[in-house]
């Protein structure tokens, strides 16, 4: 691939990835993590911050990051301690989140992304750690405008994975956060939805001229809720920085955010005003100590992850990189595909099925996986007919058809609408017959060397059969009888 | 009425138990007695008579039941940073103007489970920062020795209403000393105990790595029964240890003299101690050679460094600790013109002056360009003061300090110089910066401007080693030459 510069620039990214921990119950206390409760019912005494009160760490929260940890390659460090991050903000109840500061959970680790040239390219992680979540604040609502706190989701387990500055284009980036999306769902961590805010991610963007060695000042991009905005954040922001240089500018170190409606982004918080967050550890929890034998156990119980399945697909399918990469681009759709191939179906046949015909169905529906008409039963039943020789091709892509409509079995349909392919040499040799018979001149051209008309033939043939008559058994028969 | 007042704690939950006394009128005799001293005394911030008398009546249901249990009909001072369900819990603080917390703290929960009475809530410095009590929001406790001085801080009201036979034990928290040197100015016992022996849930805090309650009582028997009811360990607080609880109050004098070895660090016995107090201890040490203790010059060398280590430490936790006032949930708040207004104006006013003074130290000490030099420089030096007591621990059974330098000093006397009022604190913060377990027992009284004021020895134990601690203080109460004040 062809490197992805501005103007003589190249642009320099690393990325800082929130993940929600799919967890039952709060980082330090028993309250439900779910989303979409009624405000402030989630909540007790140590959510709300009251005098006194104590966090316990959630062990399922370590487990989650221990086997995130392993999925980035990553060294898992068996000391770790929690630290007060303190600020005040009305949705931090008690004026500090925990958080990990000098001694995260997970240390450095790597991960391969793929490019939409099928080429990969290896992005360093640079550590992994545990953190509650804030509040929820809403400013401006009701009569008075008044800003409102849900604590909800105060205290909600947090996974915050900062990459190396290793990515070089909006779509590196974008192949990032898509990829590491891809794992936390494989491994059943975080549900990645990025509009719901279960997974969040920050941009750290700096430009320097091609060559230069040094890296530019960086500002950090925030409130990116989309793959695609990362994408078209990072682009505006390093045309940005690239203008301000070129017209003798310097670039601040701040904080911006990002408007997707306008596509800008702006200041947020200068260097100037950053906080000093006094960070120390937390005297109220224990540094966390793992034993190797924890560890073991959820390695020896990792399932199976999108790099390595997309290799077993390789070579237990022998489908290309490209489909084995879109077909393990996500757990829901790996496990589709396996359902459709299984019972000795054709790989590659199957794999074209869902990647082409059913992945370009639903889009055009706007449809995901999740919510298909088709279920990978009734997809491996098409191919059997297919197989069969039941129905041509052609005909399959008519039943898919009516599959995506009415969600029918393939079988059915077929009964219904007498879609059977005709396979019986003696009815096709009858047609042939006629066919034949009623056009002598096109059989003279044919015999004199014009094979051009043997189209026009099988075209008869298929138009008196309505599409029915198996080609190949048409073919043999047609080669057959033209030959006289 | 005064014989019921100056019973001790396991005999009043004997008498209870057998039906020789009723909790209602052990409780009842307690109100009066507050309702008659608290002006003068102001050991509580708040009485909770009614809530006393329906826990008295309980604990008489329950005997007649047949079902008393430890501390059955004890009624008891806790310390104002408890949180008591239903119950105002200020912190001797404004900043919690009207706050009722709907939890229990685990170690008030474990008392009343034994069969105690909350009695009310007793005075304190604010957040427990203080040597005097006179930074409490609700006004100084006074000494029932002699009303012009302090009973100590922080936990002062608690120390003050057990002097003052307003109840016959008390909880306290102790942090740098707040609950031995109060004892010792108010010539009663009182136990800091293993960082980690009690639960901290629901304690108000502030220093988290240092915070640990502890028992009042008269006596040391009644001070280990007491630690009994309270102690435990508790997943609720992930600091909180995880030891077998013994009765503490059993076998209290099993402990054989002869051979035990008392160390007497030479850092602790220095010029700054005032003669007669030094005369005290003095004749506690002789007192124990004389049964045939081994005493052994230890030296503990960073002893120096406690007292600015212990408020380096502090002050950073605390500044966190008290970031939760801000007037959004709870407590006071005074509404300004935007958010920042709104938290300046809240706190301003909330927060005393100590209080301020702490956390504007604490937020110093934490800021980037200053951690290292002074935090995490901290932090290193308690290592090396833990250290100090691990080795002599190796040689010594237990050590034996004055409790404070002095006898109880006046009100008004310290409180516009810190350093001074830090300074009373020099023999009692290296226990709490080492996680050790500490008493204050009576050696015995002093004359000062015409007053008796009693003095207190000190002894520290290695960690979890509760047992022999109360042993050894329960003998040094044998020996001692030690005359409680009347109550009338």
């Amino acid at each position: 691939m062809s490197a992805y510069t501005i103007d003589g620039y190249e642009v320099v990214i690393g990325l800082e990835v929130h993940a929600q921990v799919n967890c039952n119950s709060k980082l330090f206390s028993g309250t439900s993590a779910a989303f979409g409760a009624e405000p402030n019912t989630q909540v007790n005494p140590i959510d709300l911050g009251m005098p006194g009160v104590l966090p316990v760490l959630n062990e399922a929260a370590v487990d989650a990051a221990i086997k995130t940890g392993l999925a980035l390659n990553a060294e898992v460090n068996t000391l770790s301690v929690f630290a007060r991050k303190n600020y005040f903000y009305p949705d931090l109840p008690k004026g500090y989140q925990i958080s990990q500061f000098e001694l995260p959970i997970i240390g450095k680790g790597e991960m391969q992304v793929d490019l939409s040239d099928g080429a990969t390219k290896t992005i360093g992680i640079t550590r992994l750690h545990l953190e509650e979540d804030a509040g929820k604040s809403v400013h401006d609502i009701g009569d008075d405008n008044s800003s409102h706190v849900d604590l909800n989701r105060a205290g909600v387990p947090l996974m915050e994975i900062v990459s190396e500055p290793d990515m070089r284009s909006p779509e590196e980036a974008g192949a990032y956060v898509t990829k590491l999306r891809s794992i936390l769902r494989f491994i059943d961590v975080c549900d990645g939805n990025m509009e719901q805010g279960s997974m969040r991610c920050d941009a750290n963007v700096s430009v320097r001229k091609i060559g230069a060695t040094e890296f530019g000042t960086r500002c950090e991009i925030k409130n990116l809720n989309s793959i695609r905005n990362v994408m078209r954040a990072i682009e505006f922001e390093a045309k940005r920085q690239i203008d301000v240089i070129e017209d003798g500018g310097v670039i601040d170190q701040e904080t911006r955010l990002y408007n997707a409606d306008k596509n800008i982004t702006r200041t947020m918080r200068s260097k100037e005003d950053a906080h000093d967050y006094r960070y120390f550890p937390d005297p109220d929890l224990l540094p966390v100590r793992l034993t190797g034998e924890r560890i073991t156990n959820i390695r020896e119980n990792m399932p199976e992850l999108p790099d390595d399945m997309k290799q077993r697909f390789m070579d237990q399918y022998s489908l290309s990189a490209y489909d084995a990469s879109v077909l393990t681009q996500s757990k829901t759709s790996a496990l589709y595909y396996e359902r459709v191939v299984a019972e000795k179906r054709d790989p590659k046949l199957s794999a074209n099925w869902v990647t082409v015909e059913l992945f370009g169905a639903l889009n055009n529906l706007g449809k995901d996986l999740e919510h298909s008409p088709v279920t990978p039963q009734d997809l491996g039943e098409l191919i059997d007919l297919i197989q069969d020789g039941t129905i041509s091709g052609k005909i399959a892509k008519q039943v898919f058809a009516t599959m995506l409509e009415t969600s029918q079995s393939p079988h059915d349909i077929v009964e219904e609408q007498g879609l059977k392919q005709i396979s019986d040499t003696g009815a096709i040799e009858q047609v042939i017959d006629d066919i034949i018979a009623q056009n002598e001149d096109n059989v003279a051209k044919y015999r004199d060397g014009n094979e051009r008309v043997f189209g026009f033939f099988v075209g008869q043939v298929m138009k008196a059969t309505k599409g029915q008559a198996n080609p190949q058994v048409v073919n043999e028969l047609l080669k057959q009888k033209l030959a006289g | 009425m005064s014989e019921l007042i100056e019973l001790g704690l396991k005999e009043s939950a004997e008498l209870i138990r057998n039906r020789d006394i009723s909790a209602v009128e052990l409780t009842e005799a307690c109100l009066e007695r507050i309702d008659a001293h608290n002006e003068s005394i102001n050991a509580f911030i708040t009485v909770a008579s009614d809530k006393a008398m329906e826990m008295a009546k309980a604990s008489d249901e329950r005997v007649k039941e047949g079902r008393a249990r430890l501390l059955e009909g004890v009624p008891l001072g806790i310390k104002d940073m408890f949180c008591t369900k239903d119950v105002l819990t200020t912190a001797a603080s404004h900043i919690l103007d009207n706050f009722v917390p709907p939890y229990e703290s685990t170690v008030t929960a474990n008392l009343w489970k034994q069969g105690a009475v909350l009695l009310g809530k007793t005075n304190l410095d604010e957040f427990a920062m203080g040597s005097s009590n006179e930074t409490s929001y609700f006004g100084t406790s006074r000494n029932p020795w002699d009303t012009t001085r302090t009973p100590g801080g922080s936990s002062g009201g608690s120390a003050a209403a057990v002097a003052d036979f307003m109840c016959p034990g008390s909880l306290g928290t102790d942090t740098g000393g707040s609950i031995r040197q109060p004892a010792a100015f108010s010539g009663i016992v009182g136990m800091k105990p293993t960082y980690g022996r009690c639960s901290r849930w629901g304690i108000v805090a502030f220093a988290s790595s240092l915070d640990q309650a502890g028992p009042f009582a008269r006596s040391v028997e009644d001070v280990a029964l007491l630690f009994r009811g309270m102690s435990g360990h508790d997943p609720l607080d992930s600091t909180s240890a995880d030891r077998p609880i013994e009765n503490y109050d059993a076998g209290l004098d099993d402990l054989n003299i002869k051979g035990l070895r008392i160390g007497l660090p030479k850092e602790y016995f220095t010029d700054g101690i005032d003669p007669q107090v030094k005369a005290h201890i003095d004749v506690a040490i002789k007192n124990f050679e004389a049964q045939g203790a081994e005493l052994v010059e230890i030296s503990l060398p960073h002893t120096k460094y406690a007292v600015p280590t212990y408020y380096i430490v502090a002050p950073a936790e605390a500044a966190s600790n008290l970031s939760r006032y801000d007037g959004m949930r709870f407590g006071l708040r005074i509404d300004g013109e935007n958010l920042a207004d709104t938290y300046t104006k809240t706190r301003s006013a909330g927060f005393g002056r100590e209080v301020k003074r702490r956390i504007m130290t604490g937020n110093y000490t934490l800021s980037s360009g200053y951690y290292d030099a002074y935090y995490l420089k901290a932090q290193k030096v308690r290592q090396l003061i833990r250290q100090d007591f691990v080795d002599v621990f190796d040689k010594v059974d237990v050590i034996l300090t004055p409790t404070t330098p002095t006898a109880a000093f006046k009100i008004g006397d310290r409180i516009d110089d810190p350093v001074t009022m830090y300074l009373n604190d020099i023999f009692t913060v290296a226990t709490n910066l080492a996680g050790l377990p500490g008493i204050s027992v009576p050696a015995g009284t002093i004359e000062e401007d015409g007053k008796t004021l009693p003095v207190g020895v000190q002894f520290i134990g290695k960690a979890f080693d509760e047992q022999r601690l109360l042993q050894v203080a329960r003998a040094h109460e044998k020996m001692a030459n030690f005359q409680m004040r009347n109550a009338a």
